[in-house]
């Protein structure tokens, strides 16, 4: 494309938000800035969620259609943890091990005999979603399970410029993205497992020829991908809810999440996610029965225009 | 599937081929001989089944088994005739389906006159099809700029978000609600929505899409199909225009789909978002895959499977774990035989035919 077009599109896209963002600032100030910020937690969360997501596939070339599963089952887990010892913390862990010992045991039980099957390991993960969804439905039930935050994040933030108050335990969920995203960037990029795993998602034939246990590595990824879900469960059990259903929802925001971020990439997951759960606020504030409209518009802007995602690179 | 594997095998330039012989075997059905397929004796007893059935079936049995499967046969058949024939395993075919079946109750007449714009059939009904099918090449451009893998997380997207947009708006959709009292058009004194009549037009139209399949098969483009899937770097190197052979896949396989849409409404009587939910995007997939990718009969074997087992399964365990049978069989069946029941049937086959070779000199038949 060349520079013209370039300037063209980037103006056809920044002008309306602009004029947007102007518009709404002077029509309601406090509303446009929580909205703001409802959306980057909200991002925060499908980050945590995809970014799992987005390691299993860059790895494996698995797109895990059982993720969603995964969040849920760490959702459940994380709520009952809570419920019985009432340490949050433990739940977050709990919702985690309980997440990565599922994806370890599919990993090594399953996927490890299809290697290279990558539909069949994509249909396999298919029916292993609708199983344990209803396996879940059949042990737990379909009533809504809300999990309370812990103590020291109940109630609300006061005296913020602008807005007043926010929810003290929303208001967590941005520096928790942060740490998460700069924990996995710092994993990925500075130690030894990570530089293998990205030497993976690269050639997995030339690592495995180094000496490298690649099943070893396979696993850990998975299990680190899915704990990252069953993670992401815990905190969603608390911001929004857990109930059958909210698997597909979490599946899809991780699935929108990656494809416009681009697949396999950390970073484009956090690209992705802030994209995602800031278009999806907005529209279900200021749009409530278009709102899926703007998602589904950015998902086909960006196929348009980058197939591949706004950071993919030619697989 | 494997045509998948294939591509991003060309592509990629590493040779993974694993999947292989199984599901990549060239279907000999296909070859230019093939012309003179002769009638068999189980053609004909297939479709002397299929006619007489109805007359010695329960009214239940016709319309919920055999209308029910012959109608989702149709819609998957949308899909084997994308994933098997064309390598795209597309998971939007219901959706399409949802397409169509909402265009009928929105331009049509339902219990919500409101929204319903009340048009009559002949309209209707065409117009429906027309905008399902813009629908499905649509997602074929969409998801066509991809590959492999990438196109069943491109589908399910485009699926789900439609299924949201359906439940969330209530201005066009009717949100959670949806279109009841969607029925068929009262035409020749004849209640089309009778077990009996419903049933022939259903075998009509399903009959009407395997053969149209089992034509275009043949036709060039068909053939130029297959060897997309098969190697779409040396079809493009032969002059072939690769993008629009598959995105001319999507609009045929809209149309099947379109029509399955809009018998699929009038059997249900009305639509509502989890009629597109996710749930029946990958039930689609199951029956393609449970009735096997290879053959355009798969999915009507498929079809009746899964409503055979959704009909009675439930007797012998809870009505609630239906979920759990049809997906375990799902995985069963992709766990161990990825070619479906047709690949199950050719395996014993070929078992049964090598064995009785070494009794007599005669050997299969194919």
């Amino acid at each position: 494309m060349s520079r013209f077009w370039k300037w063209f599109w980037s103006l056809v896209l920044v002008v309306p938000l602009a004029v947007f963002a102007v518009w709404a600032i002077w029509d309601n100030t406090k509303l446009f800035f929580i909205t703001m910020l409802n959306g980057l937690t909200l991002a925060s969360l499908y980050f945590i969620v995809a970014s799992g997501f987005t390691l299993v596939f860059g790895l494996m070339r698995n797109v895990n259609l059982a993720h969603g599963s995964l969040y849920l089952l760490g959702g459940y887990v994380g709520y009952f943890v809570a419920e019985m010892t009432g340490f949050f913390l433990l739940a977050l862990i709990a919702g985690f091990l309980v997440a990565a010992l599922v994806g370890l045991l599919m990993q090594v039980a399953i996927f490890r005999s299809m290697q290279g099957e990558d539909l069949r390991q994509t249909m396999v993960t298919i029916g292993l979603s609708i199983v344990i969804a209803d396996l879940l439905m059949w042990g737990i039930g379909a009533q809504v399970h809300q999990m309370s935050a812990p103590e020291w994040l109940v109630g609300p933030l006061r005296d913020i410029p602008l807005i007043t108050a926010y929810s003290k335990y929303r208001m967590a969920l941005l520096p928790l993205g942060l740490i998460i995203g700069v924990l996995l960037w710092l994993f990925l990029n500075r130690t030894r497992v990570g530089m293998m795993i990205r030497a993976g998602v690269d050639d997995r034939a030339m690592l495995a020829a180094t000496g490298v246990n690649v099943n070893l590595v396979f696993a850990a990824t998975f299990a680190i991908g899915a704990g990252l879900a069953g993670f992401g469960g815990v905190i969603g059990a608390v911001e929004l809810s857990m109930v059958p259903g909210e698997d597909v929802r979490l599946l899809l925001a991780s699935l929108i999440v990656v494809i416009v971020g681009g697949m396999g990439s950390v970073v484009g997951a956090g690209v992705g996610a802030i994209i995602l759960g800031v278009a999806e606020t907005y529209g279900l504030a200021y749009a409530p029965t278009y709102s899926v409209v703007f998602t589904f518009v950015i998902l086909v802007l960006v196929l348009a225009f980058r197939p591949r995602g706004i950071l993919g690179q030619a697989a | 599937m494997s045509a998948a594997e294939w591509r991003n095998a060309m592509n990629a330039g590493s040779g993974r081929l694993a999947m292989g012989k199984s599901v990549a075997a060239p279907r000999p059905q296909v070859t230019a001989h093939s012309f003179q397929n002769p009638i068999r004796v189980r053609h004909v007893l297939v479709l002397a089944a299929l006619l007489v059935f109805p007359w010695i079936a329960t009214p239940f049995l016709t319309f919920q088994v055999g209308a029910q499967s012959l109608t989702l046969g149709l819609i998957a058949l949308s899909l084997t005739f994308l994933g098997g024939y064309g390598g795209m395993i597309s998971l939007a075919q219901m959706t399409v389906a949802g397409v169509a079946g909402y265009m009928v109750g929105i331009l049509g007449t339902s219990g919500t006159p409101e929204i319903s714009l009340g048009w009559p059939w002949w309209v209707v009904v065409p117009l429906a099809i027309a905008i399902a099918t813009l629908a499905g090449a649509f997602i074929g451009w969409l998801s066509v700029r991809t590959e492999g893998i990438y196109t069943i997380m491109i589908t399910l997207a485009v699926g789900v978000a439609f299924y949201y947009l359906c439940l969330q708006n209530y201005s066009i959709f009717n949100g959670f609600q949806g279109f009841q009292q969607v029925h068929p058009p009262k035409l020749l004194g004849i209640n089309w929505r009778d077990p009996l009549p419903f049933y022939h037009l259903v075998l009509f139209w399903s009959l009407a899409g395997y053969f149209f399949i089992k034509y275009l098969l043949r036709a060039p483009f068909g053939v130029a199909l297959q060897g997309i899937r098969d190697n779409p770097r040396r079809m493009n190197a032969l002059g072939f225009h690769v993008t629009a052979h598959r995105i001319a896949a999507y609009a045929v396989a809209g149309i099947l789909a379109a029509v399955g849409g809009v018998l699929l409404v009038w059997y249900n009587g009305l639509i509502t978002p989890n009629s597109a939910g996710t749930s029946w995007l990958i039930n689609i997939l199951i029956i393609a895959v449970l009735g096997g990718l290879r053959h355009p009969v798969g999915p009507f074997i498929g079809a009746v499977v899964f409503v055979l087992l959704q009909t009675f399964a439930i007797d012998l365990i809870d009505r609630e774990r239906f979920n759990l049978v049809i997906g375990g069989v799902f995985l069963a069946i992709v766990l161990f035989s990825p070619d479906g029941l047709l690949g199950l049937w050719a395996a014993l086959k070929l078992r049964f035919a090598s064995r009785s070779k070494s009794l007599t000199p005669r050997g299969d038949s194919r």
